[in-house]
């Protein structure tokens, strides 16, 4: 059955016509065109579908596209600038290796985005349950893992000087 | 993918006149992580999907301080459970379940309810929540029905549901003064797998903080449905809890377990593990009872 649903794709608000069998995933890709959104297991295994609804990450491919009427979608398409600037953790994946062959990559980064939107210093561990959905079969994860944490300001936390060498704090 | 119609009724009537109007053909759908793939395998092959996603006031954990009865709605995401305070705080056995549920992207969108009605020997849902003495509510044509969860499995994919039946939510009773519990999913990898064992011990303590006033175990994919370790909890009741009669404890729970071989692991090592890892969580349990005392002392001193 055909049907009309309105949501904000990528932060333009949009109104188009469905039908009640297709996934988020097919939807995105074969009906809009935005190939940036990945098909690989096809059933929540590996996460190269990862897309945000309302802020939160969702495998496209186990997600009716009726369901994202009235909500956000964003998709890795949304990151980047008008100009063609990359979002910090795009850049960050770039500059860190975190990339081989790129096929997880839009999943990864999608997945890094909803963790860090909501926790913005995301310690490791954090890092690492955010991901665990997404499969990489180039990288091994550890450049992945430390592209988010380049971005997620952990390792920037001032050092906080516990005491000071000002003479008069010596107590003496 | 198959063509279907997809309805989104906003009530549990609506949703039930839906189903009795479309008969077999027509399937429920909450979350939909189990249901499009089974589709998608061709395993299921309806003609209309009824969401329950969409009925109103059933999607959050809430707790009655009346009764002391903590209400969890079926239609609860995984996540909505995982990030509950109210969860982390007062039932941490289930916040040791839910958090390690598929990935978040699933947490995020399967339910509970989902997890319970498809009824896998490896639903790591069910087993906190019976090891929590839950009950679940069931609604259909005829009404609103309760059963024991402990019940509610009748063997691999199939539970207590009439045709058109909805699990509507999952009541646990208060908790008795002086308890704690923990779970533990057992498997080979840390992320998105499946369990090889689950394990969920409850206990309660006397007055004393040493004598185990009730303990309740329960075990998945230790048998075809989640089941408890009844002598296992029998040898525990009125006994200290330490190391020594929590080893016993596993060791009978381990004999009571109708263990098998199967890709995820071998029946001998499956028992053996059910020994250990019943030991390991009733000290979690012990150790958890002791840190809400502790926590009890200093909010009232």
């Amino acid at each position: 059955m055909a049907k009309e649903i309105t949501f904000v794709f990528n932060g333009n608000p949009m109104k188009t016509m469905i039908e009640d069998h297709w996934t988020l995933l097919h939807f995105i890709r074969e009906e809009m065109g935005y190939t940036g959104t990945k098909e690989g297991c096809g059933s929540g295994e590996c996460g190269a579908c990862t897309v945000i609804v309302d802020g939160e990450a969702i495998n496209a491919c186990l997600y009716l596209a009726a369901e994202v009427n009235g909500k956000e979608l964003l998709t890795i398409e949304g990151l980047a600038a008008a100009d063609g600037t990359l979002h910090p953790i795009q850049k960050s994946f770039v500059e860190n290796g975190g990339i081989q062959c790129g096929f997880c990559s839009p999943g990864m980064i999608m997945s890094a985005k909803a963790l860090l939107d909501k926790t913005p210093n995301a310690a490791e561990e954090e890092i690492k349950e955010a991901i665990a959905g997404n499969l990489c079969r180039c990288t091994g994860y550890v450049q992945i893992i430390e592209s988010i944490k380049a971005v997620s300001g952990h390792e920037e936390e001032p050092h906080v000087v516990a005491f000071s060498t000002d003479e008069r704090d010596r107590g003496e | 993918m198959k063509r279907f119609s997809y309805l989104v009724p906003t009530t549990l009537d609506e949703a039930i006149s839906l189903r009795v109007s479309h008969g077999e053909k027509a399937k429920y759908i909450a979350g939909g992580t189990d249901v499009l793939v089974k589709i998608k395998e061709g395993k299921l092959a309806p003609d209309y999907l009824i969401s329950l996603k969409h009925i109103i006031g059933q999607d959050r954990p809430f707790l009655n301080h009346e009764t002391g009865e903590l209400y969890i709605g079926a239609f609860c995401t995984h996540r909505s459970i995982e990030q509950s305070t109210l969860i982390q705080h007062q039932y941490p056995i289930l916040h040791d379940a839910i958090k390690n549920i598929g990935s978040v992207q699933i947490r995020n969108v399967a339910t509970i309810g989902g997890n319970l009605v498809n009824a896998v020997p490896s639903a790591d849902g069910a087993i906190p929540l019976i090891t929590l003495d839950g009950k679940a509510n069931i609604y259909g044509t005829k009404g609103q029905r309760s059963v024991e969860l402990r019940r509610f499995f009748l063997g691999p994919g199939q539970c207590d549901l009439e045709s058109g039946e909805i699990l509507t939510e999952i009541i646990i009773p208060p908790l008795a003064p002086r308890t704690g519990g923990a779970y533990i999913k057992h498997g080979r990898r840390e992320a998105m797998e499946l369990p090889m064992l689950g394990v969920g011990v409850l206990l309660s303590l006397e007055e004393d903080m040493c004598t185990c006033a009730k303990a309740c175990i329960c075990l998945g994919v230790a048998a075809p449905t989640p089941f408890r370790a009844l002598e296992a909890e029998k040898h525990l009741t009125g006994k200290t809890v330490d190391e020594n009669s929590l080893s016993e404890a596993g060791r009978i729970a381990g004999q009571e377990s109708k263990v098998r071989d199967s890709i995820r692991g071998v029946a001998w090592y499956r028992r053996e593990m059910v020994g250990v890892l019943v030991k390991r969580m009733g000290l979690k349990a012990l150790e958890r009872v002791k840190e809400k005392d502790k926590e009890v002392l200093r909010t009232e001193g």
